[in-house]
C-alpha cells in the first residue's frame, strides 16, 4: 500500500492537462517504475499523483506526415524494441531500451517516463541525443516541440511547463536524422541484467556512397555528465574522414575533450573516462560495420 | 529398489509449483498490527531522546515504543545449540532496542499501527536526538589503541582471539633456502539474499506467546525469545512454516524476540514484523568480511615447511555467531594443507558495521579464497603447475584430525581434482591460455575447499524423531531439522522409507512445519547437517517403530519377531519371503483391536558424536576483456564428495545454488559503506550485484560417491560446500589469463581497472596529464 | 479521507470486480482481495520478480503496478494454470521434474514469465532464454534447472527434438 495522498486518473491528454492545472503539486505517474519506488522510499511519500498510464492514445509508433518517426510517450520499452518501424529505421533505439532493467521493467517502463525524470543514466537518453530527437509537449496552449538537448536542463530537471499543464506526449525522430543512418549502443553495467548504466554510449554514422568516408557521425553519452550529452569534439574528428583504424583511436580519444563524468561510489571518474574511450571506439567500429563500411 | 539414491521429485514440489505453499505471510491473521522499526541513522551514537508525539498523532498509530522502554535484558542471538557450560554460551550483548547505537541501521524504536501506511508514517515522524560518537568500520583499525569502543567489556573491540600452534614455526623458518610467499587477502561483506525476506508475527494465547517466523531454527528461537523477554522458555511457542530460503541469515534470532515483546505491549494482540529488502541487507545478518595475512615457507621441491596465518574477522556491531566463524576458517588451514609448523591466530573484532552471522559456508568461503589464492602463488613460486602443487601437499588419505576425530577415509581431494580436470580439460587449457597476450584473454583456474559436516565436537549434535504408523500403512514423520528449500523433507522421506522397508518415499508424510509445542526438539537447519544428523535418528527411530510393528505382528501372525521383516510395505517371513500381512492390515488391526488397541508410534533422540569431512573443488574458465575490465565466466565445474547421494537430482540442484553464490562472491557481490558516515550505500537488489540469469554459464556439478562410514546412510555435508571454492577458482583463472594476481574479492570491474592499471596492462596517458 | 475505486478485471479467466483502495499495488489487491498468495513479495520495488503476473499476456511486477490500472485487464497468476481437478500445466510439471524448485519463493514469478515465453511459440536460443528470464532473482537454484525446465517445455511445445 503506497503512502499516497490522492490519485487523479487522466482519461485523455486534455484531461491530463486539466488535472495538472487543477493540482499543481501533483506528480505525474506514467508506468510508475520510478515514481512508485520513490514514493515507497519516502522521497515522494504523502504526495498526490496524476496517473496518465491509462491514456492509450499516447501509445504506439508511427511515421507522421512529415516522415518523422513518432513514438507516443507511453510506449513501453518492449513495444519499442518489437516495433517494425523502429527495427527498420532506428534499430539501435530498440536495442538500447532492450537493456533497461529487466523484461518486466521493459513492459512497464515508458520512454516518456525515462526521459521526463531527467536522469543521465536512462538507457534511451544517449541514443535519443545521438539521433537528435524532438520532444513533443502538450499543454493548455497547445503543442510545443523542442530538441532533446534543450529538454534536459539539469540532473533531474527537464523543460516541462507544469504551470501550463504540459505533459510530454511524444518523441519524434526527424527523417534527416534517421535516413541512411546506422548506429550502435553499449551499456556498461556491473552485471548483464537488472542494471543501471555506469556509462552508456551511443554512436551512429552515415557513410558516403562508396562506404569509405564518414559523412556524419554522432555520439552521445549517458552518465558522462549530469545530463546525457553529445560529444562534438569526437564528431568533428569523424565527420568527413576516411575510415581507418587510426580514425577510431582519434575519435575515441577526442571524447575526453567534452565528457566530464564524476566520482561516485558506483564508479570512479578515472574508470569512467577509461571505458568511455573504449566504448566510443567499439561503438563507432560497430556503427561503421552496420552501415556497410569496412575498417 | 532402494529408496535412497534415487532422483525422486520433491515432496513439496506440487504445492510449490502451484503457489499453494504457505509461507509465514500467507498465514497472516487479517487483524495483525503492523510493526515498523526505526533504524538509527548514525553509525555510532547514544540516543539522547526520541520525540514520539507527532507519530502518536497519526491516525492508525496504536503505540510507539523506544529503546527507553525495553526490558533491561541483554540477550544472544546466534542459532547455536544451548550450552550448559556458561563459558561456552553465546555472547549476550544487545537488547530488543538499543540506546547505544552501534551501526547505521541499529534498532532504536518501533511504531505499531493498524495499517502499514500509518506505521511507515509514524516511523518517519519520529525525531531522534543523538550524541554522535566516532565510528570505525575496519576490523584492524578497530583493534588499534584509541579506536572507538563498541562494547565496554571488550577492550580494543576484540570479541575473541584464539590461536593454533603446530610444531615450531619460528625455528622452522630458519631452514636454509626456503622460499617465502606472503600475501594479504581481503574478503567482502555480502548478504544471503534469500528471496523471502525475514518476517514473523506473534500473539498471546492462553497466557503464552505464539511466534510464527520465517526461521531455520524454531527450537532455538523459542529459547532466545524466552531469554530476551525474561520468560520461561516453555511460555513460548514457535511455529516455522515453509520459508523462502535462509542460507544462515535465518539461523539467528532476527526480529522474533522484538515481535513477541511488541505483542505483549498491546495486550497480546497479533503483531507482524515484515523486513523490507533494505532492512534485510542491513539490519539482519551479513557474511563476515575477513582479512587474512598468510606467509608460506616453501622448499624448492614444493613441500611446505611452515605457514603463518592471521585472520581478522569483521564482526560488526553485535556478537551473533561471533568467533565461531573465523575459528572454523582458521581451523581449516592445518588440515587442508597439513604442514608440521604452523602459527595461526584469529581475531573477531567489533566494528560499526551490520552484524555478521552465519552464512552458507560459515567462514570457509573466506578461508578458501585466502588459502587457495596463496597456494596458487606458492605453486608459481616453486615453478609447479597449481594442481600438481596441490596434489603434492593437500590432505592425504588416512589423515586424522585429533580435535574432531575426523578421518579422511578416501583420497577424496585427488579423486575430485582428477575428475574435474578431465571434464574441463584443465591441463591442456592451462598451458594454452598462459601464453595468451591478446586484448581478450582466456584463463583457467582451480581451487579446492575443506569442509566438515555438522558442529560436533564444538557444540551439541542431537536429532530427535517421531514416527507414527498411519491406518493406511503409511508413516508420518516429524523432526526438528527443518526444510528451508534445500529438499530436506524429501531426503527424510527417502531415508525413512528405506529404513522401514516401505514401498515408496511417498508412503512417508514428513510434517514439514515445525511447532515447538509438538515437534520433537531439534536444532534446525544449519552446518550442512540435516541429512547427516537426521539420518541417525531416522535410522534409530525406524528400528524402534519396526520393532513395535513386528511385535504386534507376532501377536497376529504367531510368527517369531526375529523371523519377520518389512519389505515394500508388507510384513514378510524372512525365510521364504511370504507376505504375511500389509502394514495397512497391521495398523488397522492394532488400532481397532477391542482387546489390545495400539496406535503404533516411536520416538527417539540420537546424540551424534561424529563428524565427517566433505571435500571437493571448482574449476573455472574465464574470458577477460582487458580494456573493458570485464570478466566473463565461460565455464564452471564443481566436483564434490559428499558420500552417498540420497537424491542425486536434489544434490545436483543444491550444488548449482552454491556455485551461483560463489560466482557472485567471486565477481560482483559486496555491500559497501560510506566511509564518511558509515551508511550502507547499496542495500537493495539493484545496487547490490547478485548474479542474474545472464551472469552465469551453465553450471556443471559432478560427484564422487565414497560412502561415509560414520553415517547410517553413508552420506555427509553438501549444503554449504558448493559455496566455498568458486571464488578462488575464478581468481586463479583470472591470474592464468592475465598474469595479475588479485588478492581481494569480488573481482569486479573497479578492481580490475585498478589492478590492470597497476600491472601496466592498461595505460591511460591522459590520467597522468589530468593529475598535473 | 481514504479514496476507493471499483476495479473490474478478469483474473484467471473469470470476470471480477472489487472496491479497491487507490493506494494499493496490484500485489496488494491480488493477495489481500483475491487471496492469490502465489504472488510473492521479495523487494516491492520491481527488482526480484517474485510478484510477477501476466497482464494482457505480458509479464509485470505487480508490486509497482497500481491496482486501479488493472481496470479492464486480463490478469493471470500461477493459480490460473492449474486445471479444475488440480491438473498441472506442462511448465509446472517441468519445474518439478527438472528440480527447478527449491525454496519455492521465486517459482510462481518465474513460471509466469515462462508462460509468456512459451506462448510466443518461438524457438529461442539459450542466451535469448536467459535474457527473457533475467527479471527474476533466485538464490537457491543458480538458474540452471529453471533454464532446463523452460527449454525442455519450449522444445516439447514446438514438437522439436530436445537439443542438450
Amino acid at each position: 500500500m503506497y503512502d499516497m495522498k490522492a490519485l487523479y486518473e487522466a482519461e485523455s491528454v486534455e484531461h491530463a492537462i486539466q488535472l495538472r492545472l487543477e493540482h499543481p503539486e501533483a506528480q505525474i505517474i506514467a508506468g510508475g517504475s520510478d515514481v512508485l519506488v520513490q514514493m515507497r522510499e519516502g522521497r515522494r511519500a504523502g504526495k498526490e499523483l496524476i496517473s496518465i498510464y491509462m491514456i492509450d492514445e499516447m501509445r504506439g509508433i508511427s511515421i507522421d506526415k512529415d516522415e518523422n518517426i513518432r513514438i507516443g510517450s507511453l510506449t513501453s520499452f518492449s513495444h519499442i524494441t518489437r516495433d517494425p518501424i523502429i527495427q527498420k529505421y532506428i534499430n539501435v533505439l530498440g536495442e538500447a531500451v532492450d537493456q533497461v532493467g529487466s523484461p518486466q521493467i521493459r513492459n512497464i517502463g515508458t520512454i516518456g517516463g525515462n526521459t521526463c525524470n531527467g536522469v543521465t543514466s536512462a538507457d534511451s537518453a544517449s541514443t535519443l541525443h545521438a539521433w537528435e530527437a524532438i520532444v513533443e509537449l502538450t499543454g493548455k496552449n497547445g503543442v510545443r516541440r523542442i530538441p532533446i538537448k534543450d529538454f534536459y536542463i539539469k540532473a533531474g530537471t527537464v523543460d516541462i511547463h507544469a504551470e501550463e499543464g504540459e505533459i510530454q506526449t511524444a518523441i519524434l525522430i526527424p527523417k534527416t536524422s534517421y535516413e541512411n543512418t546506422y548506429g550502435h549502443y553499449i551499456k556498461y553495467g556491473m552485471r548483464n541484467a537488472m542494471e543501471i548504466a555506469s556509462l552508456g554510449c551511443s554512436v551512429n554514422v552515415r557513410l558516403s556512397e562508396d562506404k569509405r568516408t564518414i559523412e556524419r557521425a554522432r555520439i552521445a553519452y549517458g552518465v558522462a555528465g549530469p545530463v546525457p550529452m553529445r560529444v562534438p569534439s569526437a564528431e568533428s574528428v569523424a565527420n568527413g574522414s576516411v575510415i581507418s583504424e587510426s580514425l577510431l583511436d582519434e575519435f575515441a580519444l577526442a571524447v575526453l575533450n567534452d565528457i566530464n563524468p564524476r566520482n561516485s561510489w558506483r564508479a570512479s571518474r578515472d574508470f569512467r573516462l577509461h571505458i568511455a574511450v573504449e566504448m566510443a571506439k567499439r561503438c563507432l567500429a560497430e556503427s561503421i560495420k552496420r552501415a556497410g563500411g569496412v575498417i | 529398489m532402494n529408496k535412497v539414491g534415487q532422483s525422486e521429485v520433491r515432496v513439496d514440489g506440487y504445492d510449490k509449483a502451484t503457489g499453494r505453499t504457505k509461507y509465514y505471510e500467507d498465514r497472516m491473521p487479517a487483524d495483525a498490527l503492523y510493526v515498523r522499526i526505526k533504524h538509527a541513522e548514525k553509525a555510532h551514537a547514544i540516543v539522547k531522546s526520541i520525540d514520539t508525539e507527532a507519530a502518536m498523532k497519526i491516525p492508525g498509530v496504536v503505540k510507539v515504543l523506544t529503546c527507553f522502554d525495553v526490558p533491561d535484558i541483554p540477550f544472544p542471538t546466534a542459532g547455536h545449540p544451548w550450552s550448559m557450560d556458561p563459558g561456552h554460551q553465546d555472547v549476550a550483548d544487545r537488547k530488543l532496542l538499543n540506546t547505544h547505537v552501534r551501526y547505521w541501521g541499529d534498532d532504536i524504536a518501533v511504531v505499531i499501527a493498524e495499517n502499514e501506511v500509518a506505521a511507515n508514517q509514524g516511523v518517519r515522524a519520529l525525531t531522534v536526538e543523538y550524541e554522535e560518537l566516532p565510528f570505525v568500520l575496519d576490523a584492524q583499525k578497530a583493534m588499534e589503541d584509541g579506536a572507538p569502543l563498541l562494547h565496554e567489556q571488550y577492550p580494543n573491540n576484540i570479541l575473541k582471539h584464539t590461536s593454533n600452534r603446530l610444531g615450531d614455526y619460528q625455528n622452522a623458518i630458519k631452514e636454509e633456502g626456503l622460499i617465502k610467499v606472503e600475501g594479504w587477502y581481503d574478503t567482502p561483506t555480502v548478504q544471503h539474499c534469500h528471496i523471502e525476506n525475514h518476517g514473523c508475527y506473534a500473539y498471546e494465547e492462553n497466557g503464552r506467546i505464539v511466534v510464527v517466523a520465517s526461521t531455520q531454527i524454531p527450537h532455538i528461537i523459542r529459547r532466545v525469545v524466552g531469554q530476551a523477554l525474561g520468560r520461561p522458555w516453555a511460555d513460548i511457542q514457535v511455529i516455522k512454516p515453509y520459508i523462502g530460503g535462509g542460507f544462515g541469515n535465518k539461523q539467528d534470532a532476527l526480529y522474533e524476540p522484538l515481535c513477541a515483546w511488541c505483542s505483549t505491549q498491546v495486550g497480546g494482540r497479533c503483531v507482524r514484523i515484515d523486513c523490507a529488502r533494505e532492512e534485510t541487507f542491513v539490519s539482519n545478518r551479513v557474511r563476515h568480511a575477513i582479512r587474512f595475512h598468510i606467509i608460506s615457507w616453501l622448499r624448492k621441491d614444493g613441500t611446505i615447511a611452515a605457514r603463518k596465518v592471521e585472520c581478522f574477522s569483521n564482526q560488526g556491531a553485535y556478537a551473533s555467531h561471533g568467533h565461531s566463524i573465523v575459528a572454523k576458517g582458521m581451523g581449516s588451514f592445518h588440515q587442508h594443507y597439513p604442514c608440521p609448523n604452523m602459527e595461526c591466530d584469529s581475531y573477531t573484532v567489533y566494528t560499526n558495521r551490520p552484524v555478521a552471522g552465519a552464512m552458507r559456508g560459515y567462514g570457509m568461503p573466506q578461508a578458501s579464497f585466502a588459502d587457495e589464492s596463496n597456494i596458487d602463488e606458492c605453486a608459481r613460486a616453486v615453478g609447479m603447475e597449481p594442481m600438481e602443487f596441490r596434489r603434492k601437499n593437500i590432505m592425504p588419505q588416512g589423515y586424522k584430525d585429533n580435535f574432531s576425530g575426523n578421518v579422511n577415509y578416501y583420497d577424496t581431494y585427488r579423486e575430485c581434482m582428477k575428475k574435474g580436470a578431465e571434464i574441463i580439460d584443465y591441463e591442456r587449457k592451462l598451458k594454452e591460455y598462459a601464453n595468451d597476450t591478446g586484448k581478450i584473454r582466456r584463463g583457467i583456474g582451480m581451487a579446492t575447499f575443506w569442509y566438515n559436516t555438522a558442529v560436533y565436537p564444538i557444540s551439541l549434535e542431537t536429532s530427535s524423531n517421531r514416527m507414527l504408523l498411519n491406518l493406511d500403512g503409511t508413516v508420518t514423520m516429524q523432526c526438528g531439522e527443518t526444510e528451508i528449500g534445500q529438499g530436506a523433507d524429501t531426503a527424510y522421506a527417502q531415508m525413512t522409507a528405506e529404513a522401514l522397508g516401505l514401498k515408496s518415499y511417498k508412503d512417508v508424510h514428513v510434517v514439514s512445519c515445525q511447532d515447538t509445542d509438538i515437534t520433537p526438539t531439534g536444532l534446525g537447519a544449519y552446518a550442512s547437517r540435516q541429512t547427516y544428523v537426521a539420518g541417525f535418528s531416522i535410522k534409530q527411530t525406524a528400528e524402534l517403530l519396526k520393532e513395535k510393528i513386528l511385535k504386534y505382528a507376532c501377536e497376529v501372525t504367531r510368527q517369531a519377531v526375529a523371523n519377520m521383516d518389512i519389505e515394500d510395505g508388507n510384513i514378510i517371513r524372512k525365510g521364504d519371503k511370504q507376505v504375511l500381512m500389509s502394514l495397512k492390515e497391521l495398523a488397522m488391526t492394532a488400532q481397532y483391536n477391542p482387546v489390545h488397541s495400539e496406535h503404533i508410534t516411536a520416538e527417539s533422540t540420537y546424540t551424534i558424536r561424529n563428524n565427517a569431512y566433505s571435500f571437493g573443488c571448482t574449476f573455472a574458465e574465464v574470458e577477460v576483456d582487458i580494456e573493458m575490465c570485464k570478466t566473463k565466466l565461460v565455464r564452471i565445474v564443481n566436483v564434490h564428495d559428499c558420500g552417498n547421494l540420497i537424491n542425486p537430482a536434489l544434490a545436483e540442484a543444491q550444488v548449482h545454488g552454491g556455485m551461483s553464490m560463489a560466482i557472485g562472491y567471486g565477481l560482483s557481490e559486496q555491500l559497501i559503506f560510506d566511509e564518511k558516515t558509515g551508511k550502507p550505500l547499496n542495500n537493495n537488489l539493484l545496487d547490490y550485484k547478485l548474479s542474474t540469469f545472464m551472469d552465469h554459464p551453465n553450471l556443471e556439478a559432478y560427484f564422487i560417491e565414497n560412502p561415509e562410514p560414520t553415517s547410517p546412510f553413508g552420506t555427509k555435508a553438501l549444503g554449504e560446500p558448493p559455496a566455498c571454492s568458486g571464488a578462488p577458482a575464478i581468481r586463479n583463472a583470472i591470474l592464468n589469463a592475465t598474469g595479475v594476481a588479485i588478492n581481494k574479492n569480488p573481482i569486479n570491474p573497479h578492481v580490475l581497472f585498478a589492478e590492470f592499471s597497476k600491472a601496466g596492462l592498461i595505460n591511460d596517458p591522459w590520467t597522468e596529464k589530468e593529475e598535473k | 479521507m481514504s479514496q476507493y475505486k471499483v476495479v473490474h478485471c478478469n483474473i484467471n479467466g473469470k470476470d471480477v470486480e472489487k472496491v479497491v483502495d487507490v493506494r494499493a499495488s496490484l500485489t496488494d489487491m491480488l493477495r489481500n482481495e483475491y487471496h492469490l498468495t502465489s504472488v510473492k513479495k521479495g523487494c516491492e520495488v520491481g527488482e526480484c520478480g517474485a510478484c510477477n503476473v501476466l497482464i494482457d499476456g505480458e509479464a509485470f511486477n505487480s508490486c509497482i503496478y497500481l491496482a486501479v490500472w488493472a481496470e479492464g485487464k486480463h490478469i493471470r497468476t500461477l493459480e490460473g494454470l492449474v486445471g479444475p481437478n488440480g491438473e498441472l500445466s506442462d511448465i509446472q510439471q517441468a519445474f518439478i521434474d527438472e528440480t527447478a524448485i527449491q525454496c519455492g519463493f521465486c517459482t510462481p514469478g518465474f513460471i509466469m514469465t515462462a508462460v509468456e515465453i512459451l506462448e510466443a511459440n518461438t524457438l529461442y536460443t539459450d542466451d535469448e532464454l536467459r535474457k527473457l528470464l533475467s527479471g527474476h532473482l533466485c538464490r537457491c537454484t543458480g538458474y540452471e534447472n529453471i533454464l532446463r525446465a523452460v527449454k525442455k517445455t519450449m522444445y516439447r511445445r514446438l514438437g522439436k527434438e530436445i537439443d542438450f
